[in-house]
């Protein structure tokens, strides 16, 4: 499969009067041509700031990388030309409307007048944004916006689009709505680089996902072939009293991959979900411990994530 | 080519957001109107002071008064670009091919235009009062303001680029501009001063401004301060549209 995005070593350091930031230290990352890749952690992680240098939005103090077949250093010009970008803000004025924002997007990437009307109304329709195209921005609703936020990344239909955390802060109904449009441009054979905190978000959209943490890549490859490496089984249990008391009695069993507690439970990971109940029943009845809550499921990539992280990003997002 | 197409384009954003917004023509217009009308009454008897140059009052008077609307007019156009860095404005413009020097020169052009426009206004209505002024004299003073105008504004955005927020910004700005004008002799002609204080002004480029819109209205076109003037603006303000532009290019969150 050819690649959209190649980086090696990829680095970026914040430097201030008072403190030097690695907030990128060597990202190593290969994105396929027309795969949605799903960028994941926690905020702080780096995420926003690869997405940034990768869209020639901030020069590496590090590293190669090739985007959509230019390099980064040398040809951001052309670059430009073939990818999208949707950030976190948006990027669409509160007093324009939605049809004179995408007319003039078109314009600056050299459409004719009579393209970028043409381009623009096509686009309206698409994201169905008729009800509000004529009217300023500031008048949108949150998913409205956002969809025109994304309409302005499309103008120009790159091979390649940007979306920085794209359904942060939307209702679940505008949420689904942004993954049918990501779904869509996928079908179109564009390829989407999307970061997100969510979990879900990730599970649900991409084809492969990479897992940042403190500026480096931790975890990378299919949702699928992540949950795989965690282990088989994850056990989630509950005892009367300490929660201690079980996990210490249960992370030396020759069963038990790892275990841990999490948000007042504890989580075991077994190789054999069958094979490990019983004995876990078991152990707990022998030691006069009671049993509150006991569940048996595939791991999500929750799971993947306070695996190869140390900590849930529940916890870290909020 | 592409340069002037694509500030074109960006000159026609902003001041499509300009004229749409009758609350901002109408403070424009009036602008002028306020120097002219809480101003002027006090000409008349300041004119007969001893060391007052010569020439009408407001022949004196109405080139400072230009120079500082180039000025201020100017100063305070990065408020807007850091509401549009807060959007995400700025970045998404950045992603596009668009020219760096049009993202600056496009909006720059917008604010000169907008001080040329108020500038004539000023000019047309001190007539009444007794300014008198050659035809080509108005075009060359209006050439300087609109120079004027140019440099602060790539300036001023250049500093929004890099301040990032309004408190900043503000205090940057107009901690810059005021001595700027004291030191120009926008206000009372620096021939009132004492020696020091005209040592000084000589390295203000902007009194070599002050000092050709005056040359300008005592009928003196031909006097070397006028192109002298006009050359300085020149110069400095290519150098701030490049300075401007590649705040542009490297803008940084």
């Amino acid at each position: 499969m050819e690649a959209v995005i190649e980086t090696r070593g990829l680095r970026r350091v914040f430097r201030s009067r008072r403190q030097v930031v690695e907030a990128v230290t060597g990202v190593d990352l290969t994105v396929r041509k027309g795969e949605i890749f799903g960028f994941l952690g926690p905020n702080g992680a780096g995420k926003t700031t690869t997405l940034r240098m990768l869209a020639t939005l901030l020069p590496p103090s590090g590293g190669t990388a090739t985007v959509a077949g230019c390099d980064l250093r040398t040809q951001p010009d052309q670059i430009r030309e073939r990818i999208g970008y949707v950030g976190q803000a948006g990027g669409s004025d509160r007093e324009i409307t939605g049809r004179t924002e995408l007319v003039f997007q078109g314009r600056l990437y050299g459409m004719s007048m009579e393209a970028a009307r043409k381009r623009a109304a096509d686009l309206i329709t698409m994201l169905e944004l008729e009800v509000c195209a004529d009217r300023k921005a500031g008048t949108y609703s949150g998913g409205q916006k956002r969809r025109l936020d994304i309409g302005l990344g499309l103008v120009h239909d790159p091979q390649l689009l940007f979306l920085d955390e794209p359904t942060t802060g939307l209702d679940p109904q505008s949420r689904a709505r942004v993954w049918d449009e990501v779904r869509r441009m996928h079908d179109r054979g564009t390829t989407v680089f999307l970061t997100t905190h969510y979990l879900d978000e990730a599970d649900a959209l991409c084809d492969r996902i990479a897992i940042i943490d403190y500026g480096k890549i931790v975890a990378e490859g299919t949702p699928e072939e992540l949950k795989r490496a965690v282990a088989g089984d994850v056990v989630t249990l509950t005892v009367a009293g300490e929660q201690q008391r079980a996990l210490d009695l249960l992370k030396d069993q020759a069963f038990v991959r790892e275990a841990r507690l999490d948000d007042g439970s504890v989580l075991l990971y077994v190789d054999r979900g069958e094979v490990a109940m019983p004995a876990i029943l078991r152990l707990l009845d022998g030691a006069g411990l009671t049993l509150v809550t006991i569940g048996l499921h595939r791991p999500s990539l929750d799971d993947v994530f306070l695996r190869q992280t140390g900590r849930s990003l529940r916890e870290t997002a909020a | 080519m592409k340069l002037v197409r694509d500030t074109w384009f960006v000159f026609g954003r902003y001041f499509g957001l300009f004229i749409h917004n009758p609350a901002w023509v109408a403070l424009g217009v009036l602008q002028p109107v306020i120097y002219l009308v809480l101003f002027a009454p006090l000409l008349k008897s300041i004119a007969s002071v001893q060391g007052f140059p010569p020439g009408g009052a407001y022949n004196v008077f109405v080139p400072g008064l230009l120079v500082q609307l180039g000025m201020f007019g100017a100063a305070g156009v990065g408020f807007s670009l850091i509401a549009e860095l807060r959007a995400g404005v700025i970045e998404r413009l950045r992603v596009t091919p668009v020219s760096r020097v049009a993202l600056l020169l496009g909006r720059a052009l917008r604010d000169m235009l907008s001080i040329v426009v108020q500038s004539l206004i000023l000019i047309l209505i001190s007539l009444p009062f007794g300014l008198s002024v050659h035809p080509i004299g108005v075009v060359i003073t209006l050439a300087l303001i609109a120079l004027i105008g140019l440099l602060t504004a790539s300036i001023s955005y250049a500093v929004a680029l890099g301040a990032r927020e309004e408190n900043i910004y503000a205090s940057i700005v107009f901690t810059a501009t005021l001595p700027i004008l004291l030191l120009s002799g926008v206000l009372l002609p620096l021939g009132l001063a004492p020696q020091w204080l005209r040592n000084i002004a000589a390295a203000n480029p902007l009194s070599y401004a002050v000092d050709a819109a005056r040359a300008v209205f005592r009928d003196q076109i031909a006097d070397p301060s006028v192109s002298r003037g006009v050359a300085i603006m020149l110069v400095l303000s290519i150098i701030a549209i490049v300075i401007g532009a590649r705040s542009f290019g490297r803008a940084v969150a």
